[in-house]
């Protein structure tokens, strides 16, 4: 079990729960983070402290911060991303 | 408003996510018929337009706020809900299209699926295809149009292309008798379904629209799901009732204790339907070449090379509203002077006279002073905005901004204070929720604006040495000018984390970003923005400002004819016997400038000045600095003419003059003591950077707000502080014995 946040970049896991409060957690299971969705991490910006995300072919990113909310298992790496 | 609209004319709704496109697409349906207007009661932008089909004839068309979902936790997001669904106070659309990005097509379609829910007829315009055709892969849109059973129109709003198509499956699907989507959506089942049935049973009637019965079901159903997954302890949404959300409340905790999650159950529900019957619409071909916004996003988002084109683009943004609009405001002052001037030689001197002068026309010239930095800065923020960098500023300021609890795009408008607040309260714009707005808009009169700048330089000029140093290498006179923007930087700063948390507190929201392609921009789009803004601000802003220069006119220069102390006559008499030449003519100069002096001094306004003085004297302050405090309510740099002509120097007298220095060294209190100091000059300043002495700024807040409650808050805020402040450092001075 790993958090998103600790995901390197290009590597793939399945969503295992998202924690945090109610307003948070359903923001993201509508923006189609669902438990059992598969997550890429397509990069990380170093400035921005953030993290983009690709879930059903869709990108988003997300602060560190809120990504840490989100657990994670059985990463695999798929690519270099991009 | 929607509701005057004469019955016979069809309503469509513009729906789509953030960023799928929404406005371009809207721009080229409605063209040059568009109108901007706020929601009722909310300050949210209500951009509506018309279009004429070949067979349902002239259409309105209306620009429903870019949202996720339908579902909403503040009254802002509640609008898309009010305006798809037709709860009071807005109607019923007869159609949504629902502008659909094809690169993030599952996530767009979670939306449309919604707004397919509450049986309102749907066309879904398929945007941006072309760059999903670039990334290597294609969307059947037959495939996708039979799956939701609503047509499916592929456009580019971009280019303009398929909205043709658009516009006539609008019109087939408005002249057909049921729009209705034709196919089967999800079904709840089991405990969801009578959770669903629970809730509608609680739906007041003032909900229901008057249609037939099977239409009023699948739409009360929408409702139901809606106020599901909406409803919550600490939500912002008006007009809910109570029994619908005690429903709600008692639902989900009944269904917490029996193991399941409500909004969990609707959410998979949605989206394992959009898997099952859309994703077989989207396929992968072979990618044509690696994007360019990839590739751009490498370097515009690199920590080193990023920061630094950051940097030079606010560079720009800053330089051109310092110095590319000084010479454009300097002929817009130029123009309102030579009118002035023009009237004033027609006109024989009277009251009149002075009225259109000095208030009508300095009144319109101080509003139309303004354009040039609007019309700049909203270039540079329409260029930012279509060609997508704004998304990236978001991200790479979200750190920085986040730590005072301002959005991203906060900086912007915060840098843009730097030269004007009244620009940069308009800028908030580019933030979405109202919350951000707000903050950002009560701090951003805090930074440092070039008003303020003579002001500064008047009072260090006159107060303090130019030749004594500090640290060894930096005048007293430039470290205290640079410890001013500093200091109202670092106030703005810790009043945002102060009323971040206090006055605006609000619940969370994770700030989601998407970064959309890069793009070249849209002159069209950019100029009309630029335009629109600065007319909105014109009409709305510019009455405002207006009334108050005559006010405060009015309030400076009645009674017309006091009876005066000083018998200046006499003077010019004795003046012409002992005097000739240009020694003459100075004398009778300072004469004048003497009796205007105490007219001035005599004034409504004046003993307005004396009547603040024991609040102001605490500071510091004399009654003399207490009139120049309300001249400087025109516009902050007004104190130094008003200080000018209070003290009988020149009315033309400007921070660089020589007499209005030497006038304020001078200056004493009855019992001989010398008014200004240094640590009254330090006093004074601090004053003048943390006090809301602006009307302009005030009109703005006024017109982005809608009321009047927040330009009140904003000036008591600011000027309480100010008073505070200036009380410490001068009280707080005086007991550490500085003078």
């Amino acid at each position: 079990m790993t958090r998103l946040s600790d995901l390197s970049p290009g590597s793939a896991a399945s969503l295992l729960e998202i924690g945090g409060d109610r307003a948070f957690r359903r923001r993201l299971m509508e923006l189609g983070l669902l438990p059992g969705s598969t997550l890429r991490l397509v990069r990380r910006v170093g400035i921005g402290d953030l993290l983009e995300v690709e879930v059903r072919g869709c990108h988003l990113s997300l602060r560190c911060s809120d990504a840490r909310k989100l657990l994670v298992q059985g990463e695999s790496h798929v690519g270099t991303g991009g | 408003m929607s509701r005057t609209v004469r019955a016979g004319t069809p309503r469509i709704a513009l729906a789509g996510n953030p960023n799928a496109g929404k406005t371009s697409i809207f721009n080229r349906l409605t063209g040059s018929t568009q109108k901007v207007g706020n929601y009722p009661g909310i300050t949210v932008e209500r951009h509506a337009g018309r279009l004429t089909l070949a067979r349902s004839g002239e259409v309105e068309v209306l620009d429903v706020p870019g949202t996720y979902s339908l579902s909403s936790r503040s009254e802002e997001e509640q609008l898309a809900t009010q305006a798809i669904v037709g709860l009071p106070p807005l109607e019923r659309p007869d159609l949504v299209v629902v502008v659909v990005d094809a690169t993030q097509l599952l996530r767009n379609l979670y939306l449309a699926l919604q707004v397919i829910e509450t049986d309102v007829p749907v066309v879904i315009a398929l945007n941006m295809v072309d760059l999903l055709e670039q990334g290597g892969q294609k969307v059947d849109a037959e495939a996708l149009s039979a799956a939701c059973g609503v047509p499916v129109v592929p456009v580019s709003g971009l280019r303009g292309t398929g909205l043709d198509h658009l516009s006539a499956a609008v019109d087939e699907v408005l002249t057909r008798d049921d729009g209705s989507a034709a196919v089967e959506l999800w079904a709840a089942s089991g405990p969801l379904s009578e959770d669903i049935d629970a809730v509608r049973g609680t739906l007041p009637e003032s909900w229901s629209g008057q249609e037939n019965p099977t239409r009023e079901d699948r739409r009360a159903r929408s409702l139901a799901l809606w106020a599901l997954l909406s409803v919550d302890e600490d939500d912002e949404l008006r007009d809910v009732p109570t029994a619908v959300r005690d429903c709600v409340l008692e639902r989900r905790r009944a269904a917490e204790e029996a193991g399941r999650e409500i909004e969990s159950e609707i959410i998979r529900a949605r989206y394992a339907w959009i898997d099952e019957h859309c994703t077989p619409a989207l396929s992968s071909t072979a990618p044509k070449r690696k994007s360019l916004t990839g590739r751009l996003d490498a370097v515009m988002l690199n920590p080193v090379a990023g920061l630094l084109l950051f940097l030079a683009a606010m560079t720009v943004v800053f330089r051109s509203l310092f110095s590319w609009a000084d010479p454009m405001i300097g002929w817009v002052e130029a123009g309102f002077g030579l009118l002035s001037e023009g009237v004033v030689t027609v006109m024989p001197e009277s009251i009149l006279r002075d009225f259109i002068t000095e208030g009508l026309i300095a009144g319109v010239g101080g509003v139309v002073v303004f354009l040039p930095q609007i019309l700049l800065l909203f270039l540079f923020i329409g260029l930012m905005e279509d060609t997508g960098y704004m998304a990236r500023v978001a991200f790479l300021m979200d750190r920085v901004m986040k730590m005072v609890g301002l959005h991203g795009r906060a900086f912007v408008p915060m840098l843009s204070g730097f030269a004007c607040a009244v620009p940069a309260i308009l800028a908030t714009r580019t933030m979405e929720r109202r919350r951000d707005r707000m903050l950002t808009m009560m701090v951003v009169p805090l930074m440092s604006c070039s008003a303020r700048l003579p002001v500064y330089t008047l009072l260090i000029a006159a107060l303090y040495d130019p030749e004594q140093t500090i640290l060894g290498f930096m005048s007293v006179q430039s470290a205290l000018l640079v410890a001013m923007y500093l200091f109202s930087t670092l106030i703005a700063l810790v009043a945002a984390a102060v009323l971040g948390r206090t006055v605006f507190k609000g619940p969370q929201v994770p700030l989601i970003l998407e970064l959309p392609p890069y793009r070249l921009p849209q002159w069209r789009s950019v100029l009309r923005m630029m335009f629109s803004r600065s007319a909105v601000f014109l009409r709305e802003a510019g009455g405002v400002i207006l009334v108050c220069t005559i006010a405060l006119w009015a309030l400076l220069s009645f009674p017309q004819e006091p009876a005066l102390d000083v018998d200046y006559g006499a003077q010019r008499a004795e003046a012409e016997q002992t005097l000739s030449g240009d020694a003459l003519a100075e004398r009778f100069e300072a004469i004048d400038a003497a009796e205007a002096g105490e007219v001035f001094r005599k004034s409504y306004g004046a003993r307005l000045g004396k009547s603040i003085e024991p609040s102001i004297e605490p500071l510091g302050f004399d009654w003399k600095i207490g009139i120049g405090l309300i001249g400087a309510f025109a516009a902050r740099e007004v104190f130094v003419s008003t200080m000018g002509v209070v003290y009988g120097v020149s009315e033309e007298a400007d921070e660089e003059s020589v007499p209005l220095r030497e006038q304020i060294r001078g200056e004493t209190w009855e019992d001989g003591r010398a008014v200004y100091t240094p640590l009254v000059g330090l006093s004074l300043m601090i004053f003048f950077a943390l006090a809301c002495q602006c009307m302009s700024t005030l009109a703005a807040v006024y017109r982005e707000t809608g009321t009047w409650r927040w330009p009140v808050f904003m000036f008591v805020y600011m000027t309480g502080l100010a008073w505070i402040a200036s009380f410490l450092v001068f009280q707080g001075g005086r007991l550490m014995g500085f003078e």
